[in-house]
């Protein structure tokens, strides 16, 4: 049972919440993941760590409101207690000084990607980030990313935020300007594909972190295995970041819609057993 | 020390048993005819999951146990992992002493209930049977005894909770809950440490809950011997990764003397064959996990599973037959089993083939899966299989399957359940640095008391013998509890860097105290 200190609307769909987990704030590094159920009849999911507070003993949770266990995470209030957190899961990202770090987040990818672009601006490196999503609503922790990259770009597919366009967009212009050493890519597996494609054209060394579905994330069942260069791996346990240019993308988004008819049954049911008339 | 023997023989010598084999002639005893255990009728029990075997009433109990002639040299005890006096418990059941009886499984069986269910006997107790030995008829049913003794007494709201020995302080911890971790728990308790399991998921209990499913093994049963624990002082922290949610460094730093390591054979392997990742392609372990632990079939749960009409569960172990069994309740029109040998080399216990069978489960053997194929939307909808024939015998004395060229053919499966063996949880392995592991990564210990490379950790379980059974990591829990009590005795003398000899901890910290 964790409890929630504090809580905060990005925008409509896209919460944060600060927990108590006073030993996974102290053990947790860049790139790890926590395990959530809420409720003894919950689900468990993965959430990326976005921010940790040693002093305090708390965990930043970014979720986005995508089904049922997600709304019944973001619907839970301050003081209200998690059923379950356990973590920090994963092995952490390798932070090291390389030179120029392009980070290109989209949608609520852009939660994990904060503690890694943190990580590689206090190695010492320069980071510039690129944020995209379809709309300005849905730019998220733009003032925490300019406070850890050198540069940040803003990409919204209509236009109401910075310039418009899709995501490799931003990341070509800057790969056009400048050298880049490596890349870093967080956010919906369509998206991941696309500036993976982009920097394989362009030769840069390039990381995505995975989020698929997963049920224990200790490496037990193989609900969250990817192919990655031909072979089968467990983003839980091998991941959740991998040679953006050897995973199989097209697999990952398949196996991503495993239970969608079973999703949009329980969905249904939830809105229909919550919403007051 | 007296031997082992001379115990037996003087047990069996007290008033009370000689009384009891009076009572009636060796060759009445003979002459009875074993009892079977009642079971729920398979068209029945296949819709739901209530327990198959339903236990034995107290008249087939004292029937069965007067068929053990109480041999003065009990055979069956050296098939019994733990050694169980097993004459002396099921002469308790003839005398109808039911709570006298669990107390002799409870000397060494920290969980009869549990094993009394899911212990391979025929190959164990029951083939060192005087019975199945000597004279060529169904051996005394040892394990639905034992079951009948166990749940007599949990049923009775009499359970004995253990006696504590003085509590000293010392914090040992447990690094998972399966049935190595309960029993060392127990053990420790007893000796009066102050013991912390921890466990990585949200429920105490290991394969027994995620794995075995209710029909076998109901949780409740596991949930009463967790209780004990409790009552005995035991800690339990859920959702606790050691070596991720804190290291043993910093573990130790907190005050824990010494690990027993118990963190199972976790990982599942898949076969690398083609098509393996589509949906609807489950490693055994999601399968039973999503069915057991998150309860995907009950509509008030969120986790989903999906279990379609063709199933086809790959493998001929436990837990291809407790796949393939859950499969059936979950409506599969055809629940089939593809295992590449025959019938005969299934490690499968017979006890649940002959379940499955009843149950309408199909058998498909000497085949073995090649390729899936799946429609546009990634679920897998059929698989092509190859025909095998049965060579020489392996390593392991069975014969080995050789594929019959040009045999493939194809077969609709809309899911598939991939129970091909697991191996050994990498998680701790990898984490800690100095610690011996095989090549099959599994750890590597001293026999004697389960002790690892790394002084203070000790192992035992499915993370030291690969996938094993209930009772050996049940009996390597209690060895290493031994084990450990030993070291950190041997520890605290020389911390204290005393001469004099200490029999307990109670004396040494008598004598710090001063
Ligand atoms: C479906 C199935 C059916 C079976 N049927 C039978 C049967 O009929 N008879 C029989 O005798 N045997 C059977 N077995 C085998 C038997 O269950 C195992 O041999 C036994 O459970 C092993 O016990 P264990 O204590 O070593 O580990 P487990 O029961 O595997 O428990 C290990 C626990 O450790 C936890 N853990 C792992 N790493 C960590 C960590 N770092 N920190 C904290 N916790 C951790 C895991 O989450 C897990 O709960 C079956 C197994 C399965 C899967
Ligand atoms: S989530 Fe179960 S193995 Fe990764």
């Amino acid at each position: 049972m964790n409890k929630i200190v504090d809580k905060e609307y990005f925008s409509e769909a896209v919460v944060k919440l600060v927990i108590e987990a006073p030993e996974i704030a102290r053990n947790r590094k860049a790139g790890h993941f926590v395990i959530v159920r809420v409720g003894i009849k919950g689900e468990r999911i993965p959430l990326t760590i976005a921010e940790s507070d040693v002093e305090k003993g708390t965990i930043t949770l970014i979720a986005q409101k995508v089904g049922v266990s997600s709304i019944k995470l973001a619907n839970l209030e301050v003081g209200d207690y998690i059923t379950d957190v356990v973590g920090p899961l994963g092995q952490p990202t390798h932070i090291k000084k390389v030179g120029t770090i392009l980070a290109a987040g989209g949608g609520v990818g852009v939660a994990p990607m904060l503690p890694i672009v943190e990580a590689f601006k206090n190695a010492g490196n320069k980071v510039i980030t690129v944020l995209a999503a379809r709309t300005k609503e849905l730019i998220i922790l733009e003032e925490q990313m300019r406070q850890h990259s050198n540069e940040v770009v803003i990409m919204t597919d209509d236009g109401s935020y910075g310039k418009k366009g899709l995501v490799t967009h931003g990341m070509e212009e800057i790969i056009k300007r400048e050298k880049i050493d490596l890349a870093v890519t967080i956010g919906p597996a369509i998206m991941m594909k696309f500036a993976a494609l982009l920097t394989k054209k362009y030769k840069i060394k390039t990381l995505a972190s995975l989020n698929t579905i997963m049920v224990d994330g200790t490496g037990m069942c193989g609900a969250c295995r990817v192919s990655v260069g031909g072979k089968t791996k467990f983003v839980c346990v091998d991941g959740p970041e991998f040679d953006a240019h050897e995973i199989d993308y097209d697999e990952m988004l398949l196996r991503l819609n495993s239970y969608k008819q079973e999703e949009q049954v329980a969905y249904e049911g939830f809105v229909k057993r919550y919403t007051k008339p | 020390m007296e031997s082992l023997l001379e115990y037996l023989k003087k047990e069996r010598d007290q008033d009370w048993r000689v009384e009891i084999r009076s009572q009636m002639k060796n060759k009445d005893r003979t002459a009875l005819e074993r009892l079977a255990m009642p079971e729920g009728n398979p068209d029945e029990r296949k819709k739901d999951y209530s327990e198959v075997n339903r236990g034995l009433t107290e008249e087939m109990a004292v029937h069965e146990a007067k068929r053990c002639i109480d041999c003065p040299n009990p055979t069956c005890i050296s098939g019994c992992p733990v050694g169980i006096n097993i004459p002396k418990f099921i002469k308790y059941i003839e005398a109808g002493e039911f709570l006298e009886s669990a107390k002799v499984l409870k000397e060494t069986n920290a969980l009869p209930a549990v094993c009394g269910r899911v212990c391979p006997q025929e190959v164990q107790c029951e083939a060192n049977c005087f019975y199945t030995q000597k004279l060529n008829k169904p051996a005394v049913s040892i394990g639905n005894l034992e079951r009948f003794a166990a749940d007599y007494e949990r049923n009775s709201g009499k359970i004995s909770v253990p006696e504590i020995g003085s509590y000293n302080g010392i914090k040992v911890a447990s690094v998972g809950s399966g049935p190595a971790g309960l029993a060392f728990a127990g053990d420790m308790a007893k000796m009066g440490y102050d013991v912390t399991v921890f466990e990585a998921l949200h429920e105490i209990g290991g394969v027994l809950k995620y794995g075995i499913p209710e029909f076998r093994l109901p949780n409740e049963i596991v949930d009463v011997e967790i209780e004990n624990l409790k009552k005995m002082g035991v800690k339990f922290r859920t959702n606790f990764i050691v070596g991720k949610t804190t290291s043993f460094d910093n573990l130790r730093k907190e005050g824990f003397a010494a690990f027993m390591v118990c963190s199972g054979a976790g990982l599942p392997n898949f076969m690398n064959i083609p098509g393996e990742n589509y949906i609807g392609i489950y490693s055994a372990n999601e399968y039973l996990t999503r069915i057991n632990l998150m309860k995907a079939a009950r509509p008030d749960f969120d986790t989903p599973v999906i279990s379609g009409r063709n199933v086809a569960v790959i493998g001929g172990g436990n837990t291809a037959m407790d796949s393939v069994r859950t499969a059936k309740r979950l409506g599969a029109e055809n629940a089939r089993i593809i295992y590449r040998r025959s019938i005969e080399e299934m490690p499968a216990r017979n006890e649940e083939i002959k379940h499955a069978q009843e149950e309408g489960i199909e058998f498909l053997n000497l085949a073995n899966p090649l390729e899936y194929y799946a429609d546009e939307k990634g679920r897998v909808k059929s698989m092509k299989v190859q025909k095998m024939e049965l060579g020489e015998p392996d390593e392991s004395g069975r014969r080995r399957p050789i594929p019959i060229e040009g045999s493939e053919y194809e077969i609709e499966a809309d899911t598939v359940v991939v129970s091909v063996g697991v191996s050994p949880n990498p998680l701790i392995p990898r984490h800690l640095e100095g610690l011996d592991v095989s090549s099959w990564g599994t750890i590597k210990i001293n026999q004697e008391n389960m002790q690892s490379s790394i002084e203070d950790l000790f192992a035992g379980g499915d993370i030291v013998r690969g996938g094993a059974t209930v009772i050996l990591a049940m009996g390597d829990g209690r060895k290493a509890a031994a084990g450990m009590d030993q070291y950190i005795k041997e520890r605290v003398r020389n911390i204290l860097m005393l001469i004099k000899e200490f029999n307990t901890i109670g004396d040494i910290l008598e004598f710090a105290k001063k």
